[in-house]
């Protein structure tokens, strides 16, 4: 005998519901988590070794993981700030998930700290689908990455909640379109913040650790569209024709087998549609 | 290439979920996949033929469900398909108070499951037009 069983199942359940977890608990500890998320070089670690010392200086309780293939170049740097730093080797894995970052905060984190920053590894592409359990997800860009990359990286930049443009000292020198960087951010992300920063030139270093602490003291976030599906009802009402019934049953396969996309595409079919231009 | 975290994680969440209907191989797994879900399909094949050695599921087909991407508008009420890079502002009113309609579908939705009987003899007669093998 064949049988489906019919299930409603997110692949990353699991991960999403552990960041939760972990979100809740570092909040009740005090500890809020910035993600930080950006493609290899482009200057992420200069500007929290640049953020971090802000914060030493002011007297900011704040700690950075900061993941790698392979070296711990950027956790030296990263602790010439003075504050706790851990290097994290993913020994070839692409990001870092809920899990492994609770594994690597057990019996490491400090007390007392309230900004956790997360130097995610170099990757605009895999840390952009799993949640660490962050408060506030940055991705960053340096204007020598060209002004399409929030275009070419949409999952990345469409679920950011702050944009940061580095080396913007030598912007003039590659020829960096901010407007048009700042209409391609707008088109996956409407209304997140943009920023341009140069560590080296010490322009614009502060404003990550204000974000973060504005956070850490419970000031809202930017909630992207590509985050805003409306939530599980919503979510229920789109897949409701065939699923929303029961969370295991068990059907003949063609009955299933007639529950794919189709129903979807129907029931969208039924609402007033405009393509974008 | 975390399509690989993604395949291993669908082996395990389909091994538990199946796991009280009793004794037998999986031998295909049906995925919706958004199209803003940032998880390349051919990618996802290749990892999940290998996460499956060993375990019930080997040998087992992934059956994917292509859901485009829509998005609506909150204020004005426009429905547009996002496109890919998405626009995820409003192509009528300009705003940035959309949400999401569909497209970043990441979802097991059935699992078919050969009880005792060869898997050859499993297979059904015709498959769903929406399918990718």
């Amino acid at each position: 005998m064949c049988r489906v069983v019919d299930l409603q199942q997110a692949v990353l359940a699991k991960n999403d519901e552990r960041a939760r977890a972990l979100r809740e608990e570092l909040t009740a500890r005090g500890t809020v988590v910035v993600n930080l998320l950006s493609s290899p070089g482009s200057g992420k670690t200069a500007l929290l070794e640049a953020e971090l010392t802000l914060a030493a200086a002011r007297g900011v309780p704040v700690a950075a993981l900061t993941a790698d293939l392979a070296t711990e170049h950027d956790a030296q740097r990263l602790s010439r700030a003075g504050v706790p730093v851990k290097q994290v080797l993913t020994d070839g894995l692409c990001h870092l998930e809920a899990d492994m970052l609770r594994g690597h905060l057990e019996g490491w984190l400090p007390d007392g700290v309230r900004l956790l920053f997360v130097e995610n590894v170099g990757n605009l592409v895999c840390p952009a689908t799993y949640d660490l359990g962050e408060s506030l997800r940055v991705v960053l860009a340096s204007v020598t990455e060209g002004e399409d990359k929030p275009l070419k990286y949409p999952t990345a930049f469409g679920l950011a909640q702050l944009v940061i443009v580095t080396k913007d000292d030598i912007a003039d020198a590659v020829g960096f379109d901010e407007e048009e960087f700042r209409a391609n951010v707008r088109q996956v992300n409407p209304g997140v913040e943009v920023v341009c920063t140069s560590a080296r030139r010490d322009r614009g270093v502060g404003l990550l650790l204000e974000r973060a602490e504005a956070v850490a003291a419970g000031a809202e976030t930017h909630r992207p569209v590509m985050a805003r599906t409306g939530g599980p009802g919503a979510d229920a009402h789109v897949h409701g024709h065939t699923h929303a019934h029961a969370p295991s049953v068990t059907l003949p396969y063609g009955a299933a087998g007639a529950s794919g996309s189709a129903p979807v595409q129907a029931h969208l079919s039924d609402v007033p549609v405009r393509s974008h231009p | 290439m975390h399509e690989m975290s993604i395949a291993v994680a669908m082996v395990e969440q389909v091994t538990e979920a199946t796991g009280d209907v009793g004794s037998g191989t999986v031998s295909a797994v049906r995925l919706q996949l958004g199209e803003l879900s940032g998880v390349v399909p051919d990618s996802l094949h290749f990892c999940f033929s290998l996460a499956c050695t060993g375990t019930a599921l080997e040998g087992s087909e992934l059956l994917v469900d292509h859901v485009p991407g829509r998005a609506r508008c909150l204020p004005c009420g426009a429905q547009w398909a996002t496109g890919m890079p998405p626009q995820l502002c409003c192509p009528r009113c300009e705003g940035g108070r959309a949400e999401l309609v569909s497209g970043r579908e990441l979802q097991i939705v059935g699992v078919r499951w050969s009880g005792d009987e060869p898997r050859a003899d499993a297979r059904p007669e015709s498959v769903p037009a929406n399918e990718e093998s």
